[in-house]
């Protein structure tokens, strides 16, 4: 299992890059690798050009701007999991990424890599769809963003033009207190999700919900917002009633099926996983901020 | 976890030595198949079907061949002229064969699994060798397909091998006593529907295998990662017309086995048949990918079984039908069902007992021995059966099957069984009844109702659940081993069996050591090398520590009377007043005598000054009556196997929302006679419960309608990983066998056996409240939660 | 910027890496692992490759000090980096480090093939987390598969090695 050949290039910069990606045909970028090379190796994926952003350290870097956190495409995972901003801001974004293969992937895995991978179980895009984070994209004609939930077009499939990347992420930074929950279930430790939900909770001053935010993944081509769950939560006390009526909203949708785990099962068991993840969430609130 | 030995006086046998093979791999300076690079060596990539049944019209490789850095692309047509036979004629003895399977080296005419090789390229590397293969154009006509064993043998079913009669491979009965009778007159009878999966071996390291060949004399080294190098070395004389000792196969260090690796492979053929053709030496390393759909495996049994009791629970008859899953090709024989068959009721006395067995020809990869070699499956039946009886009749599950063990006092007890050479299954010494009271001792069986009870109390569900083994192991007739003090003062140890990482060395240089003056640093073993052992048969059945081991005793005590005799004669004092110590022969001096050195050199001569003394010279007379040197050569022939034995209890945490199942604690109490080496018997034991966890709950080797493969890499295919471990507490006892000198059993495959039979127990125990019954394996929580889902919709349909 | 300022693709590169602290260069095709880098460049066939698709990790290297999966990086991108391999582990000639010296004492190896990934995985951890649960430890190597051991002795490894290290930390402070 060895890659076939194609012609390698390791830019410096940004503009380097998507000047690259411009001008070949067949050009694939190489990010953490930890998809990518496997699919080489397999001899699933054919690029003519092999672009490496590991060269590249103006795309790896995590700075606060404001009420957001910036992650920079080429942040590794284990780099996102050490920084202290990221566990004060975004503490939805560590708990997932404990769910995130294992040590040594995370050590190389980045998350705009995961994010353009765009695998429908990656914890990484629910979290960002979760969170109503802002993608940051290049290209030669300039730069955009772009919300993740039209960033996540379809299965495995960006809004991204053919000569656009990823450089960054925007995750919006939730109020102090707020409840989290990331949950998965998986075969084994670090496996991909068969069904995992990202929930959260901010609160008003008189315990009411002000904004409640459930991700399904794993079960859809893309992170599935539960919006309908989230319109009942809204505005309410969430008691074991209305957190069970919430995540009856799971029992409606259209599931993913493989060849190991049937549609059914993904229904059945996104029910459970929202209802214990909405419990675990506003168990964790602190309500009095 | 620290196990009791037999060996109570003993130097180094029962005892936690450092193993000898561990300085080497703990720095990475093992010498593994793909770790051996030779000049001007060429990698070998196989060409194999993606169909799993097709006729072969037409293989044009002028693309591939053209490429720069491709030496070669070899067919059938290409190598058939150089080979004196073209197919792999390795089917066991047996009289129940219908159809002969003989695979060929490589496939020309007909594909009949995914993965089958078709053509071989060899190339300046692998990267290279891998993009010709997508050059060679394959002209395919598609065939139908034989998935499932049971359809394929259902009338009309499309043949897995195109013209063939049937899918009818091999039927046979297996059996005793007058078992409808026995059903006719019996008060009760249970039934199951069993449905068992194994997968593959999965060792870490995959396949491999490297040839060079010595044109002067025309003579091959194949280096393979192989269980069985004398079994290779003899096909691969076969089918390339040469002689043993134009051919060595030598085994490097062996990255693990588990079964599969016993096989002779078409790739081991086309290789050694490369390397000699083309005159440079080839490697050819299995990927993962290659392992799934190439490396034999074990997969679907079915069996439709009934149990009969009396009012107590004794059993009074056990029948039944059993499909076993062929795959393609015979790849070694119908050992695996007939392991099965004769394992199921071995703890227990069962007057009459008759399995109607047949074998199905599937289009998918071959089936041969994966750890445990049908015993899992065999044991999982019959402790299902015991379940449903318990249930049936409100009798503990434990103290039903307690009342049908094979008591200590009936031992040895022969069965009316034999194996599958003939030979009378005796178990052989072992106390049963209170193997299992430790195990239930250990894991809470008292207690646990209430313990369940509580849990229920608070939502949660756990169960506890038991299953018994007996493993037929140290499977005969011998395994040579030869043992020669050079006059350096070194022992070297050859020998037929095969390491594969078990730390057969060790235990090989323990058994001699511990007649030789104990010094395990003193000893080299050879093991593997067709050159260095005349004989051989190797790693199956967990037999080379009972077979090998007791040929090196004997060895080693003959050894050890010779270096006695002569250093006697030297001394001038008698064999029984000196001692081995280290690497020195002493005379036994009183503690309190002082002496020069002068009378020191008179009463202690070291190993090497021997060895050197019998060695001769010319025109001397030799020491002793020994003849010259000091060697000693054994193949201690037991036919009959030893039979160890074993309980494991588990317990489990379902959750009833997901149909995940957590294994909470086990407890596995076992005998293997004498244990040799406390440490390697629980590293033994720890691997196989891994493997038969993955049994349970994890690993499925699935193919598709079109008998596609489902899972071809390791995302896919679930091998359990450490956090899949519950805790597990090992418990020893010790009846030594009377077959051997050493009084030991085999114990390679003991963890592996009960597993899956106790999980399920304990998973019906913890969905009581929902009346389900495991019938399956392995079981994922989609399996679970449906089960769930059932018993909640009968329950509802009952309101 | 223009076209022609772009990098030119190449099918080969001259690397420069620091393997066990030396210093080694080779001309590599791009498209080599870094694995086979190792073994078949420079030699040091330790590091095992056990599936070749970032799953079992057998390969594990430490990469600038960081564990990873040898199979899943090219030979190129560790051009002017640090590789440490099982055999840069040992003290020296004589002396084993403490975690290969406590797996030779646990029976946390038996054929030897899933080692190297083990304990470059395991020192990284151990680095980090000086005084590791067992269930840390599981986490840890959750993505290093072993067929052989049923991860026991490696996992009384770990906690041997860490109480070792943390007694040799204490000692030099």
């Amino acid at each position: 299992m060895k890659p076939p050949d194609f012609l390698y290039y390791d830019p410096q910069s940004v503009a380097e890059a998507v000047g690259l990606l411009a001008s070949l045909e067949n050009a694939r970028l190489l990010a953490g690798g930890q998809s990518l090379m496997a699919l080489l190796n397999m001899r699933y994926a054919f690029p003519d050009h092999l672009i490496d952003l590991n060269r590249i350290d103006a795309l790896a870097g995590i700075t606060r701007e404001g009420d957001e956190i910036r992650i920079g495409a080429m942040t590794r995972q284990r780099d996102i999991e050490d920084s202290a901003l990221v566990r004060d801001g975004l503490p939805l974004l560590i708990e997932a990424l404990s769910h995130v293969g294992h040590r040594q992937t995370r050590n190389r895995g980045t998350i705009g890599g995961s994010l353009c991978h765009l695998d429908p179980a990656a914890e990484q895009v629910a979290v960002a769809n979760n969170l109503d984070a802002v993608v940051e994209i290049a290209g030669i004609r300039g730069e955009r963003r772009m919300p993740v939930a039209e960033f996540t077009v379809g299965f495995m499939t960006t809004a991204l033009e053919p000569d656009e990347m990823v450089t960054a992420v925007r995750f919006p930074i939730l109020p102090k207190g707020h409840g989290f929950s990331f949950m998965e279930l998986a075969r084994r430790h670090g496996d991909f999700a068969i069904v995992s939900v990202a929930a959260t909770l901010v609160y008003d001053g008189a315990g009411k919900v002000e904004r409640a935010a459930v991700t399904l993944s794993g079960v859809d081509a893309v992170p599935l917002r539960m919006v309908e769950a989230e319109a009942m939560l809204a505005g309410r006390v969430p008691d074991e009633a209305l957190v069970h009526q919430a995540a009856r909203t799971a029992a409606g949708i259209e599931a993913l099926e493989d060849a190991m785990v049937p549609s059914w099962y993904r229904r059945q068991v996104a029910e459970t996983m929202m209802r214990r993840a909405l419990v675990a969430a506003d168990a964790r609130a602190n309500k009095g901020h | 976890m620290t196990a009791v030995s037999g060996f109570h006086n003993a130097k180094v046998l029962g005892r936690d030595v450092p193993r000898v093979e561990d300085p080497a791999l703990i720095r990475g300076q093992g010498r593994f198949a793909d770790d051996i690079m030779l000049p001007g060596m060429l990698h070998a990539a196989f060409l194999r079907s993606p169909n799993a049944h097709a006729r072969i019209l037409s293989i044009d490789a002028t693309a591939a061949r053209a490429l720069p850095g491709v030496h070669a692309v070899l067919t059938m047509a290409d190598l058939a002229p150089h080979l004196a036979d073209t197919r792999l004629r390795v089917a066991m003895p047996s009289p129940s064969y219908r159809l002969d399977l003989h695979r060929p080296v490589l496939a020309d005419e007909e594909v009949v699994h995914v993965g089958e090789p078709i053509a071989v390229i060899l190339a300046d590397s692998r990267y290279i060798a891998e993009d010709a293969m997508a050059m060679i154009e394959v002209d395919y006509d598609p065939l139908p397909v034989a998935n499932d064993c049971v359809a394929a043998l259902e009338p009309g079913a499309p043949t897995a091998h195109d013209g063939a009669p049937s899918n009818l491979v091999a039927e046979m009965v297996m059996g005793y006593g007058d078992v409808d009778a026995a059903f006719e007159a019996a008060p009760h009878r249970f039934h199951e529907r069993l449905t068992v999966h194994r997968g593959g071996s999965h060792s870490m390291e995959c396949r491999g295998v490297v040839a060079v060949h010595d044109a002067v004399d025309d003579r091959l080294t194949v280096w393979c990662s192989t269980q069985m190098p004398h079994a290779a070395q003899r096909l691969l004389c076969d089918i390339m017309g040469l002689a043993e000792q134009q051919l060595r196969v030598a085994t490097p260090d062996v990255g693990g086995g588990f079964g599969p690796k016993l096989v002779f492979y078409p790739e081991e053929v086309v290789v050694a048949a490369a390397a000699r053709l083309l005159g440079r030496p080839v490697k050819w390393i299995e990927d993962r990918r290659e392992h799934f759909v190439a490396t034999t495996q074990e997969r679907d049994q079915i069996w439709d079984v009934e149990l009969a009791t009396d009012d107590e629970g004794r059993i009074l008859g056990v029948r039944g039908q059993l499909i076993h899953d062929h795959g393609a090709w015979t790849a070694r024989g119908v050992n695996v069902p007939q392991g099965a068959m004769s394992a199921m009721p071995l703890p227990y006395l069962v007057p009459a007992y008759r399995i109607d067995l047949k074998v199905a020809a599937t289009n998918k990869v071959p089936v041969t021995p994966v750890r445990g070699a049908g015993q899992p499956q065999g044991v999982f039946a019959m402790e299902r059966l015991l379940d449903a009886a318990a249930s049936g009749l409100g009798i503990d599950r434990a103290e039903i099957r307690r009342r049908n063990q094979v008591p200590p006092e009936r031992m040895p007890y022969e069965t009316p069984m034999v194996t599958r050479g003939g030979i009378a299954i005796t178990l052989d010494s072992g106390d049963y009844p209170k193997c299992m009271a430790m195990a239930l001792d250990a894991a809470g069986w008292e207690g646990f109702a209430a313990r369940q009870m509580e849990a229920r109390a608070s939502g949660r569900h756990i169960g506890i659940g038991l299953a018994n083994y007996v493993e037929g192991t140290g499977r005969g007739p011998y395994e040579h081993v030869s043992i020669r003090l050079e006059p350096s003062g070194r022992i070297f140890v050859r020998t037929g069996a095969a390491a594969m990482g078990q730390g057969t060395r060790t235990m090989l240089s323990q058994i001699v050591a511990e007649q030789l003056g104990g010094d395990m640093s003193n000893i080299e073993v050879i093991a593997g090398d067709t050159h260095a052992a005349p004989l051989g048969i190797g790693g199956s059945n967990s037999r080379q520590t009972v077979m090998a081991g007791n040929s090196a005793h004997a060895a080693a005590l003959k050894i050890r009377e010779r270096v006695l005799e002569v250093a006697a004669q030297i001394m001038q004092t008698a064999p029984a007043d000196l001692e081995i110590e280290g690497r020195m022969v002493r005379a036994q001096t009183p503690r309190n005598v002082q002496m020069s050195n002068v009378q020191m050199s008179n009463v202690q001569m070291s190993l090497g000054e021997i060895a050197r003394v019998a060695y001769g010279q010319a025109g001397f007379k030799l020491p002793g009556k020994g003849g010259p040197g000091i060697a000693a050569s054994e193949e201690v022939v037991i036919d009959a196997m030893t039979y160890s034995n074993g309980t494991a209890v588990a317990e489990v945490e379902v959750d009833v929302e997901t149909g995940e199942v957590a294994i909470r604690n086990l407890v596995f109490a076992h005998d293997c006679g004498h244990v040799l080496h406390p440490r390697i018997v629980e590293g033994q034991l720890m691997g196989g419960i891994a493997h038969g966890i993955g049994n349970a709950l994890y690993e499925f080797m699935g193919f598709d309608e079109n008998a596609q493969p489902l899972t071809t890499n390791l995302a896919e295919y679930l091998l359990v990983t450490a956090t899949e471990m519950p805790p597990v507490t090992l418990l020893h006892m010790e009846s030594p066998t009377p077959l051997n000198r050493l009084g030991i059993k085999g114990v390679g495959e003991s963890g592996v056996i009960p597993i899956g039979g106790a999980i399920a127990s304990a998973i019906d125990h913890a969905l009581e409240p929902f009346g389900v019954r495991v019938a399956k394996l392995p079981l994922s929580p989609v399996d679970v939660l449906a089960l769930i889902n059932e018993g909640r919709a009968r329950s509802e349909g009952k309101r | 910027m223009g076209v022609s300022d772009l990098p030119e693709g190449s099918t080969t590169r001259r690397i420069e890496v620091t393997v066990n602290g030396e210093v080694r260069s080779a001309e590599v095709p791009v498209r080599l692992m870094v694995g086979d880098f190792l073994r078949q460049n420079l030699k040091l066939t330790g590091t095992h490759f056990g599936c070749e698709h970032g799953v079992c990790g057998a390969c594990t290297i430490l990469f600038d000090g960081r564990a990873v999966r040898s199979c899943l990086m090219l030979a190129v991108q560790a051009d002017g980096h640090e590789i440490t391999t099982i055999e840069g582990l040992a003290l020296s000639t004589d002396t084993l480090h403490p975690l290969q010296e406590a797996f030779c004492r646990t029976h946390g190896l038996q054929c030897g093939f899933c080692t190297p990934g083990m304990l470059t995985t395991l020192i990284e951890f151990l680095e980090d987390c000086p005084d590791p649960t067992p269930e840390e430890i599981r986490v840890a190597i959750s993505g290093n598969i072993c067929r052989c051991t049923g991860y026991e002795g490696i996992v009384a490894a770990a906690l041997e090695a860490a109480e070792v290290l943390r007694a040799r930390r204490a000692g030099a402070a």
